[in-house]
């Protein structure tokens, strides 16, 4: 399976593109993205070079989290029902990524590139997984880093309405690392606030 | 103070970490490890560099990786003191570095460093 044939969620660039050539505050990108009430709040100072360092960051952890579902995708190790679920998470992570590549274009910055597939590879190749579970272990994993990642994040980003977006898209990590762990029949984080810190 | 007690009281103060760090549990680390896994890993360097080595390591020197120029320029090695100072905050430790991960708790933090002197 390729990119060209998984199937795309639309992504919110349409949301975010509407505005013209000028750098853009991140409560202004709230408003272009309907957040009209969350956008009225929002005015404090922010330092969105500081900004755009953090959701890089963030960008580069969704890149590989989309390169670490093709290539386990790819690998010949899970069932069609498995893929399915694989795909669809991975489109969510393009959708991750596509929002914070768009978020720092409007805070003036240059999104990070993808590295390499060998790069991305070397992370499968760690884990080296012999059958469908062992590929849905190191997804989980990294479902879990990914959102423990975004929730140490938010205190560091400088306008809050970053701090949202990061939340929002943590959110969606738990689910995968959940819906993950339900079908490795595996159990879920005996305590309560076992995310973050 | 009388002597006698004086004597127990620095001895008790001897044997308590001088430091957070000092008294963490690598195997609970280990576990709170998992929380640093989304970018980084012992011996890959990924979003983040490799961990292998790092208490001792001067920051921002691991061949081939792109750190920030703020990290780049840091000058320091790395210490469990800074390592904890780090994760509770490292744009306060080293403003303009790509990383904005904090770990609130403190005990976490110890956890953590302890599991990552094992890594040495």
């Amino acid at each position: 399976m390729t990119e060209n044939t998984m199937t795309r969620v639309p992504a919110r660039r349409s949301l975010l593109s509407g505005g013209g050539k000028a750098i853009l505050s991140a409560s202004a990108i709230a408003l272009l993205g309907g957040h009209e009430l969350l956008a009225a709040k929002l005015a404090h100072a922010a330092d969105p070079k500081k900004d755009v360092q953090i959701l890089n960051t963030a960008r580069g952890l969704e890149l590989e989290g989309i390169n670490v579902y093709q290539i386990a995708a790819e690998s010949g190790l899970v069932t069609p029902d498995t893929l399915k679920v694989a795909v669809y998470f991975q489109s969510q992570h393009r959708d991750h990524a596509e929002t914070l590549a768009e978020t720092i274009r409007k805070l003036g910055g240059r999104p990070v590139d993808p590295k390499s597939k060998d790069e991305y590879a070397k992370v499968v190749t760690a884990a080296a997984p012999k059958n469908e579970a062992d590929v849905l272990r190191l997804a989980s994993k990294l479902e879990k880093g990914a959102a423990n990642a975004y929730l140490g994040t938010i205190q560091s980003l400088t306008d809050p309405a970053l701090s949202l977006i990061c939340a929002r898209i943590a959110a969606d990590e738990v689910m995968h690392f959940t819906a993950l762990t339900l079908t490795l029949k595996e159990a879920l984080p005996p305590r309560s606030m076992s995310f973050g810190a | 103070m009388p002597v006698g007690l004086g004597f127990v009281v620095a001895a008790l103060a001897a044997a308590i970490p001088a430091t957070a760090a000092e008294a963490g549990d690598a195997a609970r680390g280990q576990v709170v490890y998992e929380r640093c896994e989304a970018c980084h890993s012992p011996d890959l360097d990924r979003i983040g560099p490799h961990h292998r080595g790092i208490v001792g390591r001067v920051a921002g020197s691991v061949k081939g990786f792109d750190y920030s120029p703020a990290l780049r320029k840091a000058g320091f090695v790395w210490t469990e003191a800074l390592l904890d100072r780090w994760l509770t905050d490292p744009q306060k430790l080293v403003p303009g570095n790509k990383m904005g991960f904090r770990l609130g708790d403190p005990a976490m933090r110890a956890d953590v460093i302890a599991y990552l002197k094992t890594l040495n």
